[in-house]
């Protein structure tokens, strides 16, 4: 059983999720590891925000004494204002996603599933749970990248072969990174690209539920 | 005489809610919630009222959270309807049976008030395709990309922040207030607005008027607290 070695902290999935985003891009983040992308992103790379608050253009967040009650994100952090910034109704904030002006958007996840299903929104054993945007986001976005933890607290897996909790999108998930590996769902299922730090694939797949594809040669995690 | 919007207090404002209402609730988390309206609802004490809101329960979106506790509310409606991992109020009433919950996405819940606000029969997008929220609704393939129909979402009345108004009811507001405020003015029978500062016609730059008057029946002056809660 390989699922004592060491795994990579929520940072470094962050910095490594920093990398896919390309120059320009309009993003929205999701709460949670998420969130901590935007410290990651190489000061020479201009990136755009979006925040289901109604603001683009925002800036990091606050720092300590600079908070504004009205200048926040979806999860009401308090941003920092930066010139450029555009406020709107709630109707142009979900408009952007929908119509396919949000470049990329990061998320968490309860389960992706080989394919790309996404289900976030709700642990079965609530019986409910908060959708808030994930599911706009999840059919909007021009690329859904989902970062998280590579298997819940009680161990399980959370990268299935199908999703056995309740969707948010179907197919939508176009990378996943995890603390131990780098995998895209493909239509004829997950497919392994890098592996953390003193991981093999092996490893990988068995803390793993869906069947890896895993390629001749698979990269090390790269930050 | 001088038409005017404007209403003496949060009180008189709200009078004629009565038990069984559909609100609209503006504001998300700390921002843009009538907190002042809110209060004045609670205390007139109507109940099996309809909330459809941003966040239901959050430490921001205390007026909310103080109906639900005084157990006022018999649905809500909201992308957002529960708090942290144990729940909160609105968990605990609607796991015994006492409250409704319908979540629904945010941007489902926009769409559907600015179909209820512009006269539109319905809305299709592909949000919540393959998911249970498609179960029972009617589906259709639009230009190649299969939609599921969505109904305009009206309701009686709308509780609503800005930041600065007029006596005819044009609004305008500060950063985040405008996200659901803004959407939720046209889409109610009758729209109250709470406002941090009010002038005459002409105090507001027409060309930065965000929501026109023709969607506020009733305006209130609360000046903000210390903390603009």
């Amino acid at each position: 059983m390989t699922a004592d070695k060491e795994r990579l902290d929520r940072a470094i999935i962050a910095m490594r999720v920093a990398r896919e985003l390309p120059p320009g891009a309009t993003v929205n983040l999701g709460i949670g590891i998420p969130t901590l992308v935007s410290m990651f992103v190489a000061d020479d790379s201009i990136v755009f925000y979006h925040s289901e608050s109604g603001v683009l253009n925002c800036g990091p967040l606050a720092e300590d004494g600079n908070e504004d009650i009205d200048l926040i994100n979806a999860g009401g952090q308090f941003l920092e204002p930066v010139p450029g910034m555009a406020y709107f109704s709630s109707v142009d904030a979900f408009a952007m996603i929908r119509g396919g002006h949000v470049d990329v958007t990061i998320l968490g996840a309860h389960q992706v599933s080989a394919t790309g299903d996404l289900a976030n929104w709700m642990l079965p054993d609530r019986g409910v749970g908060n959708i808030g945007g994930a599911m706009d986001l999840a059919a909007g976005a021009e690329k859904v990248i989902v970062a998280m933890e590579h298997n819940d607290r009680n161990g399980n897996p959370k990268v299935v072969q199908e999703c056995s909790f309740p969707l948010t999108g179907k197919g939508c998930v176009s990378l996943v990174v995890t603390d131990v590996a780098v995998m895209e769902p493909t239509p004829d299922g997950m497919a392994l690209r890098e592996v953390a730090p003193g991981w093999s694939p092996d490893d990988v797949q068995s803390v793993t539920g869906a069947r890896l594809i895993i390629p001749d040669t698979v990269a090390e995690y790269e930050v | 005489m001088t038409f005017s919007k404007l209403y003496d207090t949060p009180a008189t404002a709200v009078a004629d809610i009565h038990d069984g209402a559909t609100l609209l609730i503006g504001g998300t988390t700390r921002s843009g919630e009538p907190t002042a309206l809110l209060a004045a609802l609670l205390t007139i004490g109507v109940r099996d009222l309809t909330c459809i809101c941003d966040f239901a329960d959050w430490d921001g979106s205390e007026g909310i959270l103080q109906l639900a506790q005084a157990e006022r509310i018999a649905r809500v409606i909201s992308p957002f309807p529960f708090v942290g991992e144990n729940g909160g109020v609105i968990h605990k009433q609607w796991r015994d049976g006492a409250l409704a919950v319908e979540v629904i996405p945010q941007g489902t819940l926009a769409e559907r008030l600015r179909a209820a606000g512009a006269g539109i029969g319905g809305v299709f997008t592909p949000v919540g395709l393959g998911t249970r929220l498609a179960d029972g609704k009617e589906t259709r393939t639009i230009n190649g990309v299969e939609c599921v129909l969505e109904s305009p979402l009206r309701a009686d009345f709308a509780l609503i922040r800005a930041d600065r108004a007029d006596a005819l009811g044009n609004l305008a507001y500060r950063g985040a207030q405008r996200g659901w405020n803004a959407v939720m003015a046209p889409a109610a029978r009758i729209t109250i607005a709470e406002v941090d500062t009010v002038g005459e016609p002409g105090a507001i730059d027409p060309e930065l008027v965000i929501t026109p008057g023709i969607y506020v029946n009733r305006v209130v002056y609360t000046p903000p607290t210390g903390d603009r809660g």
